[in-house]
């Protein structure tokens, strides 16, 4: 069987999530070369409702094109955490924007602030969707850096590409102090 | 060509563009938006026109009327603008104006639900406007597939004066995939048949072999009647019953000299198959995983892929092995396609329906479970 991986951006409407789920698909597909299928689902408003887009990669065509059980979950608020945390599969990687997710059951868990970096390193939330982008490169195996950087850059307006840079580099940096905390966690939990 | 990400509506755009759609009228609806928004930036520049109308009774009308001054027209909507545009439409069949009307379908019934896919609008695409009309709706399963049966449609309609219906669903224009598209050289583009007579020779809808009539484009000197009652050879109304047989059996006609072409379908993995799924749209996606997932399990499970839905491809039954003993038909719908099915089967096969109608796409497990659970388990359904 080809190795099949899905993928799934979930929060509200207005945080960027099919924008981040387009830039996700196309750096997987076009720059790293595999193939994949994006899909959304969002509610009729404009920001507030629920927005969720589903990336599936593989080395193989395509059939369904939605998720069926998670390799990759990054939830942006409660309700998108407590709504999909069940299609998550048990050695799944979970990523939340601890912004708005506090109430986490799961021990095994990147809890970031993706909106509030956003909010104090640059004035602006709507680019908390790059900054998560940044951290997906470094805490799951299934999209290189460089190719997500790439599509970072082809699908942000020109005038904002430095802020976006930016904001995917501090993304990185987050998940790297998250992923060293959790190792330590891991020894902690261990020795105990 | 690279390799782009594009999304199922804007392969629906590059395969217009590609066909030589020059004339898009047409009234923004989710999910067909996108259609539109890229039409109105991309016709301009290769000199065709965009006009966005005050509704979508006046974006069936436009596209008629262009169509009849010799443009390749196209508009894009959903549900409740399908529903306005039926009048025109079968003013189009009657008047034969090619033209391609693409439904983008979601949840309904009424304004229903405007983001959620579904595949309610089959029977409308078949019956949605009045009379005894022929039409020719056709339905993709993946990105590429928009692109080519966009211009599939535009030269159905060409070739035989009639509508056509591009039926898409939510998760397909939607859907982005990688894809390939192919040089616009080598893509196939089919021209109405202009009359090459003295204009004052020309009758406009008189009979020939193939029984689409020559049609001449107004402002090019041909002067002639258009209308949607009933009509003689020269375009005006007519009562006289040999005239309005005539005409009634010729409209048939030349859509059923074309089945051959016209329905089209796609087997996979039917050689051994006890078992058929028969689906359309983007179930065809997950009835695939779903046959591909049973096989490993050893179970006998093929796919007809039904890609014109109207004329309904009763050919893709006519020669299928004694060997196949069961259909399912899941669908997003109680069961639209599912009567047809049965209909072409004679009774000779069970044929069951899976509906969904939850405004979610149907799983491949939602069609195991049910052949798991019904499969081999007695009475034919008539």
């Amino acid at each position: 069987m080809a190795q099949q991986r899905e993928l799934r951006l979930a929060g509200l409407g207005g945080q960027g999530i099919i924008l981040a789920g387009i830039i996700m698909a196309e750096a997987a597909g076009i720059y790293d070369g595999k193939f994949v299928a994006q899909t959304q689902a969002y509610g009729a408003a404009a920001r507030g409702g629920f927005s969720r887009s589903d990336v599936v990669v593989s080395d193989e065509e395509i059939n369904y094109p939605k998720a069926r059980q998670l390799d990759f979950l990054l939830a942006m608020s409660q309700d998108a955490y407590e709504e999909n945390l069940s299609m998550l599969r048990p050695d799944g990687i979970l990523v939340v924007d601890s912004t708005y997710v506090s109430d986490i059951a799961d021990a095994h868990v990147y809890a970031i602030p993706f909106t509030r970096i956003a909010r104090e390193q640059f004035g602006r939330e709507n680019v908390a969707n790059i900054v998560s982008l940044g951290a997906i490169t470094q805490v799951s195996p299934y999209i290189s850096e460089e190719a997500m950087l790439q599509a970072v850059e082809k699908r942000v307006p020109p005038r904002f590409l430095e802020l976006n840079k930016k904001a995917f580099e501090a993304g990185k940096n987050a998940a790297k102090e998250a992923k060293q905390k959790s190792a330590l966690q891991e020894e902690i939990n261990e020795e105990m | 060509m690279e390799a782009k990400l594009l999304m199922g509506n804007e392969a629906c755009c590059e395969g217009a563009l590609a066909v030589g759609v020059d004339f898009f009228g047409g009234y923004p609806i989710t999910p067909s938006n996108e259609i539109g928004e890229i039409m109105s930036r991309r016709l301009p520049k290769v000199g065709g026109r965009f006009i966005q109308m005050e509704d979508e009774i006046g974006s069936m009308a436009c596209i008629v009327g262009a169509s009849i001054a010799g443009r390749k027209t196209m508009t894009a909507t959903s549900g409740p603008g399908f529903s306005l545009m039926q009048e025109n439409l079968g003013f189009a069949a009657m008047a034969e104006a090619p033209c391609v009307i693409v439904n983008v379908m979601r949840g309904g019934p009424s304004t229903g639900m405007p983001t959620l896919p579904s595949q309610g609008d089959v029977q409308q695409a078949r019956w949605g406007t009045h009379g005894d009309h022929p039409i020719i709706a056709l339905t993709p399963s993946t990105v590429r597939e928009v692109f080519d049966l966009t211009v599939t449609s535009v030269n159905f309609a060409e070739k035989y004066r009639t509508p056509v219906v591009l039926l898409m669903d939510e998760v397909i224009g939607h859907l982005r995939e990688k894809v390939v598209l192919p040089q616009k050289e080598s893509v196939e583009v089919v021209n109405r048949a202009k009359p090459t007579c003295p204009p004052e020779w020309y009758r406009p809808f008189e009979d020939n072999k193939s029984g689409v009539p020559l049609m001449a484009p107004f402002g090019e000197g041909y002067r002639y009647h258009v209308t949607g009652l009933t009509h003689d050879e020269m375009g005006f109304p007519t009562t006289k019953k040999d005239e309005v047989d005539a005409l009634n059996q010729r409209l048939h006609r030349k859509i059923r000299q074309g089945f051959e072409e016209i329905m089209i379908h796609e087997s996979f993995l039917m050689e051994d198959a006890t078992t058929a799924i028969v689906t359309y749209g983007c179930v065809v996606r997950s009835a695939k995983t779903a046959v591909l997932e049973m096989r490993q399990e050893g179970k006998k499970v093929g796919l007809i892929k039904l890609t014109t839905l109207w004329p309904f491809p009763r050919i893709a039954f006519e020669n299928l092995s004694d060997q196949v003993e069961e259909i399912f038909v899941p669908e997003m719908n109680m069961g639209q396609l599912y009567r047809e099915v049965v209909r072409v089967n004679h009774g000779k096969r069970v044929v069951r329906k899976i509906s969904k109608v939850d405004g979610e796409m149907i799983s491949p497990e939602d069609i195991m479970r049910a052949i798991k659970r019904e499969g081999g388990s007695g009475a034919k359904v008539y």
